[in-house]
């Protein structure tokens, strides 16, 4: 028999969240991996976009043996067993950074400025690190 | 007389490296740290600014931080200096004062 909580599961909503920063200089990029590991559990439309400096958390070959910091990019391959399997990055935002989608540890789609806008426009809820 | 400038931005969020090098004199250096050495890297749309500093001054670029986000040396400018945390010390000294650029 299904638990109270498990009956009534609600509308399915469309969740992006948007990561704008470089990891390690700030706490940003770590928290958001956190909360979309937590949000995954919630069986929603889940997608996340990587933007500005956010592209550089998806950077392969990422070592901080030398920083004393937990290397969180492997998490990222991980989100796929999650069901999280929407990761988009910004074209542009790669090519001011000297970036392609091949530097990227991550398969995902690369969309342009404009199709990121339309994509956001269609989201139910954005939340933004 | 020389100072060591330190930059711990990304330089495509703020303007602290563009500010940095605008004061930094010739003879000083500049030392990217943290979120400050994707100024560093080859082919971004500030490469050419901080090229242009080296004419006058030493740039250097924190290996530690550097590989700890996924950039090999191989994709630093040329002429940018990669340090250990020994070589940062070093500059330290070897400086008379240290201008942090946040």
């Amino acid at each position: 028999m299904a638990e109270p909580w498990e009956e009534d599961e609600g509308p399915v909503k469309k969740f992006m969240y948007v990561n704008r920063k470089a990891p390690y200089g700030t706490i940003y990029a770590l928290e958001s991996l956190e909360v979309v590991l937590i949000a995954a559990a919630f069986d929603q439309d889940v997608s996340l976009a990587f933007l500005d400096d956010g592209v550089f958390q998806l950077k392969k070959g990422q070592d901080t043996g030398e920083i004393g910091v937990k290397n969180f990019s492997p998490t990222y391959r991980a989100l796929e067993g999650y069901d999280i399997e929407k990761l988009y990055v910004e074209k542009e935002s790669l090519e001011v950074r000297g970036l392609t989608a091949d530097d990227l540890i991550v398969p995902v789609e690369v969309l342009s400025q404009d199709e990121l806008s339309k994509l956001m426009d269609e989201q139910d809820v954005i939340l933004s690190f | 007389m020389a100072t060591l400038h330190t930059v711990n931005k990304s330089p495509f969020e703020k303007r602290s490296l563009d500010c940095c090098i605008r004061h930094a004199n010739p003879g000083s250096a500049i030392l990217l740290i943290e979120d400050g050495v994707y100024g560093a890297l080859k082919d971004t749309a500030v490469s050419d600014k901080v090229s242009g500093a080296l004419d006058g001054r030493k740039v250097y670029v924190l290996g530690p931080d550097l590989h700890a986000r996924g950039m090999s040396d191989d994709r630093v400018i040329d002429g940018v200096e990669v340090v250990d945390y020994a070589a940062f010390v070093d500059l330290v000294t070897e400086h008379d004062r240290v201008q942090a650029w946040l």
